[in-house]
């Protein structure tokens, strides 16, 4: 075994943290009790009426089977699921993974790439609404920012973004890419500087360099903090509204909607709202699972975001 | 311990040097990209608001005639979708710091209770503040919006700004609970030794000592509130009760608005979070490292 793989404990888990429950020392007094009741009653009224209510109204909205049969007859919804699939799939861990590569390019101390993660992280910092809606004026043909600067280039006219479902579809996914890739850096960066020196040296004595040093010391330390951001990211995509919905809005058509636009058009525009939560719920399959791995990770790790 | 050590073969000064430039460079490069890909969309921003009507819809990739009459339409209320723009401006803010503000009250409290007075089965109480993240608020936003009006609540500020503190305040319960762990608890039991009830534990101790993470919090609320559409748009429908988010959205109802008088909009609203941003940068970084994120 070299001396890195020594330091790391290869083969067992790094950086296991204490265990949750702190140690119940002291009960509490009796009179505390009331106190105790007091402070946490706030909270529990707030959770009771705005999750609770909320959540099982919204499953006795989706209770009607017959709402499931419409649903799954629907080609618009094929296509919906489809998308959001494709969206979360390819957003998440396009984003991830350059998120990843890019946090070790801003590890750099040189003063112009600090203050250039500042301007990058600005995408993340604006409301989505701005720039979301600045985006799809990009993409509209023939004065849109970026049919201009096609026709600068090639001289002639760029393709109609928002009439080609693909190219639609590419757009929100940048567009998701686009916005969210920083804050993962951000997170990536904390990570890399909880990472001691000694490590990077240890391998510098057994020769790893350059991308050696990424495979072997710097990926195996940051797995769990990059699994539990791809869930946390993956469970947030699949609720991801705001992206479609202002950059195509489901153009062409209805064509590039994602589920959490598609129900909203059934809830909103068509009034149907049984079938807008009948749509949302049909995604739970696959987010109650992701949930309950991510809080199993957070918990097994102690990893913190 | 293996005893070897790798061998590197050593190369002349110069290329050295070379290598030391040309990394250099294509870092350089690299970092051009990055701006360009950044800044892109904000640039188009500041050029559609800086162009006149006709501008917009030409095809220069510079504003053709630049001047701020559009931020003189909106700053003066002068186009019919703005009437009241200052007033929904107070709107924005009135639902931000009253997020922050209730977000930060009831999340102390919970964490406090669960975490410091040791609540028997407090843990329960933290694991179902994180379920709320099961179900993603734009699934939510459905129930919601029928219930508000159950509750009686429609077109009241106070709607949004109750479903806006549901959302932040399990992630705020889970960053005190994370942080309060670096605080002895031996403090809390000299100060009951003292004679000091909950609450005067509460004030004076608990609460001076978790404000690195209040204003973590706080921040995170606050962008939270301020950046939110979906449920200021459905909970939010007179021009009396709207936000800004709202007022926005309602140029993109016709095809025929003038995006300028938009764009100055949008950039107005942008400044509170940038600002916020900019200026509690560092806050924010803390609460991403709060306890260190470790693998």
């Amino acid at each position: 075994m070299s001396g890195t793989q020594q330091a790391l404990g290869f083969g067992s888990s790094v950086g296991i943290s204490q265990s949750q429950r702190p140690p119940w020392r002291i009960r509490l007094q009796g009179s505390d009790t009331t106190w105790a009741i007091a402070f946490v009653i706030p909270y529990v009224a707030v959770f009771a009426a705005f999750v609770v209510y909320p959540v099982i109204y919204g499953l006795w909205m989706g209770r009607d089977p017959s709402l499931y049969g419409l649903l799954f007859s629907d080609p618009l919804y094929l296509t919906t699921a489809i998308n959001t699939l494709m969206f979360v799939a390819i957003g998440v861990n396009v984003a991830m993974f350059l998120a990843f590569l890019l946090s070790g390019f801003f590890m750099s101390r040189s003063w112009w790439v600090r203050s250039l993660l500042v301007i990058y992280l600005i995408p993340w910092a604006l409301p989505a609404l701005v720039v979301f809606t600045s985006i799809h004026f990009m993409l509209v043909t023939q004065w849109g920012l970026l049919d201009s600067l096609i026709r600068v280039v090639t001289g002639q006219d760029g393709p109609l973004f928002l009439v080609n479902e693909w190219i639609a579809r590419g757009a929100n996914i940048v567009s998701f890419i686009w916005k969210w890739m920083p804050f993962w850096t951000l997170v990536f960066i904390a990570a890399r500087m909880a990472i001691p020196q000694d490590i990077y040296d240890a391998a510098d004595i057994d020769g790893a360099s350059g991308y050696k040093r990424m495979i072997y010391v710097t990926f195996p330390l940051l797995g769990n903090v990059y699994l539990i951001s791809t869930l946390l990211a993956t469970v947030w995509a699949l609720g991801d509204f705001n992206t479609v919905f202002f950059v195509t809005s489901g153009a062409p058509g209805r064509l590039t909607d994602v589920l959490a636009t598609y129900g909203f058009n059934e809830a909103f525009n068509f009034g149907y709202p049984n079938l807008g939560v009948a749509a949302m719920m049909t995604a739970l399959p696959i987010m109650i699972p992701l949930v309950i791995l991510l809080m199993r990770r957070v918990r097994a790790t102690g990893v913190q975001l | 311990m293996s005893a070897t050590t790798a061998v590197r073969r050593i190369r002349s000064p110069l290329f050295y040097r070379l290598q030391r430039y040309g990394v250099e460079l294509a870092s350089l490069a690299f970092g051009l990209v990055l701006v360009v890909w950044s800044v892109t969309p904000i640039y188009n921003m500041w050029k559609i608001a800086l162009d006149s009507h006709e501008g917009i819809f030409g095809d220069s990739i510079f504003p053709e005639a630049p001047n701020l009459e559009s931020f003189r339409v909106v700053v003066t209320q002068d186009f019919w979708y703005l009437e009241r723009f200052w007033h929904q401006f107070g709107n924005s803010f009135t639902v931000g710091l009253s997020v922050t503000g209730l977000t930060l009250l009831i999340g102390s409290l919970a964490s406090f209770t669960v975490g410091r007075m040791r609540l028997r089965n407090g843990w329960m109480l933290t694991n179902a503040a994180l379920m709320t993240y099961v179900i993603p608020a734009s699934f939510l936003a459905i129930p919601i919006y029928r219930i508000m009006q159950i509750y009686g609540l429609g077109n009241h500020l106070s709607s949004v700004i109750l479903a806006l503190t549901t959302f932040a305040t399990p992630y705020a319960i889970f960053i005190f609970s994370q942080y309060g762990k670096s605080i002895p608890m031996e403090l809390d039991e000299s100060a009951r030794i003292d004679g000091a009830n909950p609450l005067q534990i509460y004030f004076r101790i608990y609460l001076p000592l978790m404000a690195p993470a209040l204003v973590a919090v706080g921040t995170y609320a606050l962008l939270l509130a301020w950046n939110e559409y979906l449920y200021n748009f459905l909970l939010l429908s007179t021009p009396q009760s709207m936000t800004v988010a709202v007022a926005l959205a309602q140029f993109l109802n016709s095809d025929e608005s003038p995006w300028n008088y938009m764009m100055a909009t949008a950039i107005i609203y942008a400044l509170p979070p940038i600002i916020l941003y900019y200026g509690s940068r560092r806050y924010m970084a803390a609460g991403l490292t709060m306890g260190g994120v470790k693998g």
